[in-house]
Formats: structure tokens, C-alpha cells, sequence
């Protein structure tokens, strides 16, 4: 018995090595984006607003729209498949995406892959703690916020390597990524470390792994996504700024010309949060149905029911925003993000703020 | 918003040949004011309800009023709290009162945003619907005239006949599943209207969540019933600790028959571990009678699962111990006999609770007198010499009871409401010890305390019972919120990932006599993959009518539109 209980002390204590290597590991892979982005800002490219004057200039002619083609080669036909020619839809911004942190520049991409090998090895790592964590208290570690802290981050850096895995053009996430997984494991370790302790009946249930999980797994998305839509307001003014014949600032210019155009980070934002709107839905229900088992009402404005609603909503008009002509860009971005402050808000103001039925976790 | 120039006709050209590609309404512009007379504006106020701008603004406001309620304290969740808040705000207490803030949920204004919401919703999604059959029933449009403008677009000349080259178009899109026809010179086709299926099933289960929620307010109960081993409960209003309920709820009516007894309850918990003291398992046992008079039925309820009957569901919800005390009177003479459930107050179930003589009782002088004895009580006491009545563990390995005792009037009388776990002191006069010191005493099962000159004594008795707080209600109508809801997440996920897309394959012959094929697709606004299926189908088409040999460069323009203004890598 005594053996057992060494055995899971050991094991918390190997899951805190973990976490500190993780960050260690994390914060070498935050130098190596640097490393990338500063390499990257010597390269010279000028294209928004190269793109954005020809189109102003061009504007009599008979089309201003750039093309980007997708050119694949036919299968089983003899003669090469005609090209297919794509243009934005009528009415948008066509500027072409940036080339990324390293601007081209090899050491730069050089530094960028490491960047992304050091954020894999610490996402391993990260995952081994959140994992040896979960062993040392023989349940899913998403019984209080330091162990939520973790789960999250290691959620998150997992959905963007993912999404590098499918190819997807997202390195221009690694930097502000990383930080921010920094930040929130600085206050896990720090203001939230909880010893490994053990959890109220009511969260004895298969539930706790459906709702907590996808809860956390949304979180993490939503929260890809409101970076994507943060620099898309960046990247957005940018272009406005060129557009309108200003001259950004220097600083600014190096770091957005590398970026995707607003389009692309636009459309990025949107797509991950419509993907993930669902499964938030979900998420809530799931609550519910937990809610139906374990308190005997399904539903009953508990805050943290409140603000998944108040998420859920908010998410909802962001979408139909997006559905409808006059709210697109900006406007629906600032929903986003308003939607976006609503779910941190559920996460740490209600758990630190409000008391409810669901403040059983401490902090 | 963004003023990029756009060429005189790409707009139109595209707005025709995507019109009704969604049945979301279009927007109008800004109010027009309607013409004087009361029809006019009704129908205004009507457009303007059902105008996805004001569906948007509503949604808002349905998420910024749902905020307060989070923030202040609900009388439906906490009245204490809220008491407390009025007591604590005596400015801001009536205000919020006024305005509904205590119960935000409930309120005037909070009901009037989800309200009109819903009338908005309804209002737009039966002319959806209609419209939406219509699209069904009618036939994708006709191909726009310029067929470049749209957002994808390939086009080569190839040696085929334009009339082979719209039959085979016409099968591989029917092949592939578009609804797909001949019109003039062109195949059109089109995909994906389960994202419209989906997305008014969505709309729908919306509605169908709502009033299966608001029904089961209506008509729902929830009450609450301390149950000591042994005890029983049975289904009718008086017999409830404390008993709430929707507006319409009647009790003669919809307390179902239901009778149980609580035979015994047990839990287990970690004994090693860093989960020590962590409930393994709850379990209360019981015996149940359905309707009037059944046969009564064993079962046992559990956290998280619990008992079903005729819809009322029967939860556990808390749980104690209750101590089994004997009172003499100084004759010896026994009073009381009573299970006192106490209030337990950690995780350890250290607990606290008030054992009450009120009637039977003669002091020494043989006068009338009420009894009372505050109680602490732990399950695992730390040991002699160690101090505080705190519990370790939350089983019952070392039981300990303390005992403060006084006597006087209990002021039961006096038809105040008691809190049942407290004494109001403030007419008891404590007992005091050989040293005047007020009594007090540790007692172990079994063990009795004395009570000063002939006061008579009170005793711990050795069977320690447990009790449960059962909570009890019913709620009609959530099994239609949970298939609205499930049918919620279905249409949500056809809607956001379905494409509704058109394709069209216009082939016509050119003036030196070769065929030129168009083809051209136009999705919702969002549409990434668009491009490659073209490509799959251009792929697929150009396999039977292949390109022919470039023609010398003087020839028509329109034979190879992509040159205009589009540039090819
Ligand atoms: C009760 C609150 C409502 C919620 C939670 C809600 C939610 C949503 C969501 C999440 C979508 C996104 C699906 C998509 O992009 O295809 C959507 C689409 C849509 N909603 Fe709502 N909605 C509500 C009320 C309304 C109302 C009142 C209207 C009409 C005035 C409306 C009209 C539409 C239309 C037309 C679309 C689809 C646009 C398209 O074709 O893409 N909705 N809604």
C-alpha cells in the first residue's frame, strides 16, 4: 500500500520534470522562431503592395484579379488536363499570401524547421507529463485548472502540428503559438500548480471524459483560430493602409509582408472555427446530459452553463455573420474575437470569479 | 467593405448565376421607411424581424443579456445568496429587484430578446422552406453568359462535336450526382443541397429545443427529502424538505404515486493512495412502490445514476450520518429516542448538528424543560491528546461524539423556521461541570454523558446510522430537447460542411469551326475545395473530347477567354 502510494508520488513528481523539460524545450523552440523571423526579415519582398498598386493602376482594364492556379496533372488522359483558373470572388482584396517567417531566406527556414522539430519534441514531452500525470492519479487530468493548463496547451500545440502534418500553410503560427503555450505553462506551474488530488463524486462519471475532452479540445481550436484572426486584423489594416496609399512602418511592413494575405488568414480563422462549432455544440449538450444524470436538471443557468451558452451564442452570430454580405471581415472578425474573450472568460474568470456547482475544482 | 475595383459585371454576372445557390434572404439595405398606414408597417416591422441583421443583432443581445445572471446571484439557484445581497446592497438591491436581475432567466426583457428571437427564427424559416422546395422542384440556372468571370474556370478547344461533348458532360455530372439538365448550350449542375437540409433542420431543432424546455419549466418540480436508514419517503407534497415548481405544475396532478424506503445506504473510499478518502462508490438501497399500491421492488441509486420512476427521477444527492442518542430524564426515564441526522461540513465528513429535547422532559425540580445539545461529530477521530474534532477519514472507523449541553426553551414556538443542524441559544442556559465550567464531554458508541445534579443523562448509542438527501424531480419534455439537440448537431455539421455548388459545361462551336469547351464553378462563398473538383471533372471530360492543336494566334478571342486579364503560371 505504501508501495503504491510512492510509486504514484514518483510518478507526479516525474510529471512535473516533464512539464519544466517541456518548457525548457518549448523556450528554445520559441528562439528558433525568433531566429527565424529575424533571418527571414532581410529578405525584400514588397508584394502586398505590389500587388496592390498594379490593381489600383490596372483598374480600367478589363480584369484586376490575380490568379492562382491549381494545376494538377490528369491521371489517365493522354494530353495534360486544361488548367483551372481560379479568382477571388467579386468584391474582394486579391493579394497574394506572404512567404512565411523566413521570407524565403534559407537560414531562416533553416532555423524554422528546427523551430518545428523542437516544438515537436516538446509537445512530446508535454504530453508524457500531461500522460505520467494522469497515471499518478489514476484518472483523466482534467480534474483542476493546473492539470486543464496543460492539457490545453498540449491540445493546442498538437492541433497546429496536425494541421502542419496535413500540409496546411500554417508555420506562420508557430511563433505566437509557442509564447502564448509558454504563458499559459508559466501560470500553470507557477499560480495554478495543484498537488495531484483527488476529485468530488459527481465527476465519477464516463461523461467527465466526453465533455471535459471535447471541452478542451474546442478551446484549443478556438483558440488557433483567434490567432488566425488576430493577425488577419493586422494583416487586414496593413493592407487597407497600402491600399489607401500609406506607408506602414517598417517593423510592420518586414513582419506582415511575410504573413498569409487577409484573405487566406480570414478564411483560415473561419474555417477552423466553423469546423470546431459543432463539436462545441456537442460539448454543451454532453454538459447537459451530464448535468440531467448528476444534479437532475439538464439545464439550470449554473454560470459555467451560462457561459458556454453565452460562447455558444456568440459563436452563432459570428457565423451568421459570416453567412450574411454586409458583415463580413472586421466586423466579423471582432465578433470572433468577442466570442473567443467569452470562452476564457467561462475558462478562468468563472472558475476564479463565480461560485457554482462547477467550482468544485479549486484553482 | 475592402474598395478594391472590381470590373464593371463580375458582380452581377455572379450574383446571377448564384442566386438562390442559399435560401438565406437577401439583404435589403437599410430601412426604407414604409408608406403611412398601419398594414405598412406591420409588414415592415415584419421584414425587419425576419432580416438576418436582425437575427444577428438579437443573438447579441441574447448573449449580453444572458451575463448578469451569471454575475449576480439567482433566486432560482441561490435565495440565500440573494438575501444576502440585498441585505449587503441596500441602493442596488431594489434597482436589480426592478429590474428583474435576480432572476434573469425569468425576467420580462431577457424573455422578450430569446422571444423575438424565435419569431424571427420562425418567420424565416418557413419562406426558407418554401423557397427551398421550390429550388427542388425547379432546375439548377441556366449558365451565366460569361462563364470566366466565375471563380473557378477551364476552357480548351477540342475536335469533338459540341453535342457529344454536352452528353457526356450531361452523364459524368449525373454520374457524380449533381442534378444536372441541358439548357441552351450548356450542362448546369448542381450539389450539395443537404447543406440547405441541413441547415433548416437546424433551425427547426432550435425551435423544437425551446419549447421542449420551456414546457418542462412549466410543468416541472424539483424537491429535496432527508432520508435516514430505515425511513421512507412517499410521493406527496408534505412530505418534501423543501419543493419547487413551474407555473403550471399541479400537484394533484403530476406527483406520480411513488412510494420507497431507504434500507441502507453504503460508501466506500480510498483507503491508500493519493486519492485517500475519495468515494469509491455510493450506493442507497432501496425499496420502491409504484403507483397506489404495487409491489414493492428492490433497486439501489447511485451518484449519477438515478432511479426512474414514471418519469420523476430520483437522485442521490448528499449524504451523512445521522447519531441514534437516547435521553433520560434524572429518574431515569427514557425521553428521547431519536436519529439526529448532522450536518457534515468536509470532505471527511467532519459534521456538526443539534440534538433537541422538546417535550417529555422534567428537570430535577419535575418542571417542564427543553432539552438541547450542540453536536460535533467525526467518523475517524485523530486519537486522544491530538486535539481538534476534526475527522481523518470519512468511514466510520473511530467514531467520536462531542456534546455541548443546555437546557431552557428551545423557542420552537415561536414559529420561526429552525435550521434542524442548529440551537438558538439565546434561551438556554448552559449545564455546567463540578468547576462552572459549561459541560461538555467527548463520548465513544455506547458511552453516556451525565447530566449535573440529577438532570438526568443523554447516550451515544452504538448503531450509527446514515442518511441521504434525495433530490427528486421531473421534468417533461427532455426527451425532446435531446433529440432536438441531436438533430441540432446533424444539421449543424451538414450545414457548415456540406458545399452547395454549381458546375456548368457550355460547349458551342468557334469560328474556325472547333469546339470550345467552357466549364465553370461557383460555390457558397467559402469554397476551397471547388477548384480541384473542377479540375477532376475538367480531367475527366477532357479524357473524351481531348484538346485539339493549337490553333494559329490570330484566332478569335473568345476562344480563349482565360487570357483575359487572368494570368496562367
Ligand atoms: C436562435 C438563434 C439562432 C442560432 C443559434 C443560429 C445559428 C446559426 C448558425 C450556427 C448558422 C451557421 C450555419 C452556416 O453557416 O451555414 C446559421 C445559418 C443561418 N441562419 Fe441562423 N441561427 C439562429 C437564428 C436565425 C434566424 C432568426 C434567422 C433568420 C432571420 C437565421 C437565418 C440563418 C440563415 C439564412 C443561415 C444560413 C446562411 C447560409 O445559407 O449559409 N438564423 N444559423
Amino acid at each position: 500500500m505504501i508501495l503504491a502510494a510512492a510509486t504514484n508520488e514518483n510518478l507526479a513528481h516525474t510529471s512535473n520534470v516533464l512539464i519544466y523539460s517541456s518548457m525548457a524545450v518549448y523556450l528554445l523552440a520559441f528562439f528558433a522562431n525568433m531566429a527565424e523571423w529575424i533571418f527571414g526579415s532581410r529578405s525584400k519582398v514588397g508584394r502586398t503592395a505590389a500587388a496592390l498598386t498594379t490593381n489600383a493602376e490596372a483598374g480600367a482594364a478589363a480584369s484586376a484579379v490575380k490568379i492562382q492556379v491549381k494545376q494538377k496533372n490528369g491521371g489517365t488522359a493522354v494530353l495534360e488536363r486544361p488548367q483551372v483558373v481560379t479568382r477571388a470572388a467579386a468584391g474582394a482584396r486579391d493579394v497574394p499570401d506572404g512567404p512565411g517567417a523566413s521570407g524565403g531566406d534559407e537560414q531562416g527556414d533553416l532555423y524554422g524547421r528546427i523551430a518545428i522539430s523542437l516544438t515537436i519534441l516538446a509537445f512530446l514531452i508535454e504530453f508524457s507529463g500531461v500522460l505520467t500525470r494522469a497515471l499518478s492519479v489514476q484518472r483523466a487530468p482534467w480534474g483542476n485548472m493546473y492539470e486543464f493548463n496543460l492539457t490545453f496547451s498540449t491540445v493546442a500545440v498538437g492541433v497546429y502540428l496536425a494541421l502542419l502534418a496535413l500540409k496546411k500553410n500554417v508555420r506562420w503560427l508557430g511563433l505566437p503559438l509557442v509564447t502564448t503555450v509558454l504563458l499559459d505553462l508559466g501560470l500553470a506551474v507557477t499560480v495554478l500548480y495543484t498537488a495531484s488530488d483527488q476529485l468530488v463524486p459527481a465527476l465519477h462519471s464516463y461523461w467527465l471524459y466526453i465533455h471535459v475532452s471535447t471541452a478542451i479540445f474546442c478551446g484549443a481550436v478556438f483558440y488557433v483560430g483567434a490567432v488566425g484572426t488576430i493577425l488577419y486584423l493586422f494583416k487586414d489594416s496593413y493592407e487597407n493602409k497600402l491600399a489607401n496609399g500609406g506607408t506602414p512602418g517598417r517593423f510592420a511592413t518586414s513582419v506582415l509582408e511575410r504573413l498569409p494575405a487577409s484573405q487566406s488568414l480570414d478564411k483560415f480563422a473561419y474555417r477552423v472555427n466553423a469546423a470546431v462549432f459543432p463539436l462545441w455544440t456537442f460539448t454543451i449538450i454532453a454538459g447537459s446530459i451530464w448535468a440531467g444524470d448528476a444534479w437532475g436538471r439538464y439545464w439550470g443557468w449554473d454560470p459555467k452553463e451560462t457561459w458556454s451558452f453565452i460562447t455558444w451564442v456568440a459563436y452563432a452570430a459570428y457565423l451568421h455573420a459570416r453567412a450574411t454580405a454586409g458583415w463580413k471581415g472586421r466586423k466579423a472578425a471582432y465578433l470572433a474575437l468577442i466570442a473567443f474573450g467569452c470562452w476564457i472568460f467561462n475558462y478562468y474568470g468563472v472558475n476564479i470569479f463565480v461560485t457554482g456547482k462547477h467550482s468544485y475544482a479549486g484553482v | 467593405m475592402s474598395k478594391t475595383n472590381t470590373p464593371e459585371g463580375t458582380e452581377s454576372t455572379e450574383q446571377e448565376a448564384g442566386a438562390q445557390l442559399s435560401t438565406a434572404p437577401v439583404e435589403d439595405r437599410g430601412p426604407t421607411l414604409p408608406r403611412l398606414g398601419v398594414i405598412g408597417w406591420v409588414r415592415w416591422f415584419w421584414r425587419q424581424l425576419t432580416s438576418m441583421r436582425v437575427a444577428l443583432i438579437l443573438l447579441f443581445l441574447l448573449s449580453l443579456g444572458a451575463i448578469p445572471g451569471s454575475l449576480i446571484p439567482q433566486s432560482g439557484t441561490d435565495p440565500l445568496k440573494v438575501t444576502d445581497f440585498q441585505k449587503a446592497h441596500t441602493t442596488l438591491g431594489p434597482l436589480y429587484e426592478k429590474l428583474g436581475l435576480f432572476h434573469v432567466y425569468s425576467s420580462v426583457w431577457f424573455s422578450a430578446i430569446y422571444i423575438l428571437l424565435f419569431v424571427s427564427l420562425i418567420g424565416c424559416i418557413v419562406p426558407r422552406t418554401w423557397q427551398f422546395v421550390g429550388q427542388l422542384r425547379g432546375r439548377p440556372p441556366g449558365a451565366p453568359k460569361r462563364l470566366s468571370r466565375l471563380p473557378a474556370y477551364a476552357t480548351w478547344r477540342t475536335e469533338a462535336d459540341p453535342e457529344q461533348v454536352r452528353t457526356a458532360a450531361l452523364a459524368m455530372m449525373k454520374k457524380r450526382r449533381y442534378r444536372a439538365h441541358l439548357a441552351g448550350n450548356a450542362v448546369a449542375a448542381e450539389k450539395g443541397y443537404l447543406r440547405e437540409v441541413g441547415n433548416l433542420a437546424f433551425h427547426m431543432a432550435l425551435i423544437v429545443m425551446l419549447i421542449a424546455f420551456a414546457w418542462g419549466q412549466l410543468f416541472k418540480f424539483e424537491g429535496g427529502k432527508l432520508v435516514v436508514e430505515g425511513d421512507g419517503f412517499s410521493n406527496v407534497l408534505p412530505q418534501y424538505d423543501d419543493f419547487k415548481s413551474g407555473n403550471l405544475f399541479d400537484s394533484d396532478r403530476d406527483l406520480s404515486p411513488f412510494s420507497f424506503t431507504l434500507d441502507k445506504f453504503t460508501a466506500t473510499y480510498a483507503r491508500t493512495g493519493p486519492e485517500k478518502g475519495t468515494p469509491r462508490t455510493f450506493r442507497a438501497d432501496v425499496s420502491y412502490n409504484q403507483g397506489a399500491d404495487g409491489t414493492s421492488k428492490k433497486t439501489s441509486i447511485k451518484s449519477n445514476h438515478p432511479l426512474d420512476i414514471d418519469g420523476t427521477k430520483i437522485f442521490l444527492n448528499g449524504h451523512g450520518y445521522a447519531v441514534n442518542v437516547t435521553v433520560r430524564d434524572g429518574k431515569g426515564k427514557v425521553v428521547s429516542q431519536q436519529a439526529v441526522p448532522m450536518l457534515p461540513l468536509d470532505s471527511n465528513i467532519s459534521s456538526q448538528g443539534a440534538i433537541k429535547v422538546m417535550d417529555g422532559y422534567r428537570n430535577a425540580q419535575g418542571k417542564k424543560e427543553q432539552l438541547g445539545f450542540s453536536a460535533w461529530f467525526v467518523p475517524t477521530f485523530a486519537g486522544a491528546g491530538k486535539g481538534t474534532m476534526f475527522s481523518q477519514f470519512p468511514a466510520l472507523d473511530f467514531p467520536v461524539l462531542a456534546l455541548n449541553a443546555t437546557h431552557g426553551d428551545l423557542g420552537v414556538d415561536a414559529g420561526l423556521p429552525q435550521n434542524v443542524y442548529q440551537l438558538d441559544t439565546s434561551h438556554m442556559k448552559a449545564f455546567k461541570d463540578s468547576q462552572g465550567k459549561p459541560l461538555k464531554s467527548r463520548l465513544l458508541p455506547g458511552e453516556t454523558m451525565k447530566l449535573p445534579n440529577g438532570a438526568g443523562s443523554i447516550t451515544f448509542d452504538k448503531n450509527i446510522s446514515e442518511w441521504v438527501t434525495f433530490q427528486i424531480s421531473h421534468q417533461p419534455g427532455d426527451t425532446w430537447a435531446l433529440g432536438g439537440a441531436l438533430a441540432a448537431i446533424f444539421g449543424l455539421a451538414g450545414s457548415l460542411f456540406i458545399q452547395r455548388r454549381r458546375v456548368w459545361v457550355r460547349a458551342v462551336e468557334g469560328p474556325d469551326g472547333v469546339t470550345v469547351v467552357e466549364m465553370a464553378g461557383l460555390g457558397r462563398s467559402e469554397s476551397a475545395k471547388l477548384p480541384e473538383e473542377l479540375g477532376d471533372l475538367v480531367g475527366q471530360l477532357h479524357a473524351q473530347a481531348p484538346s485539339a492543336p493549337e490553333p494559329e494566334p490570330s484566332t478569335s478571342p473568345t476562344a480563349v477567354p482565360a487570357a483575359e486579364g487572368a494570368e496562367t503560371k
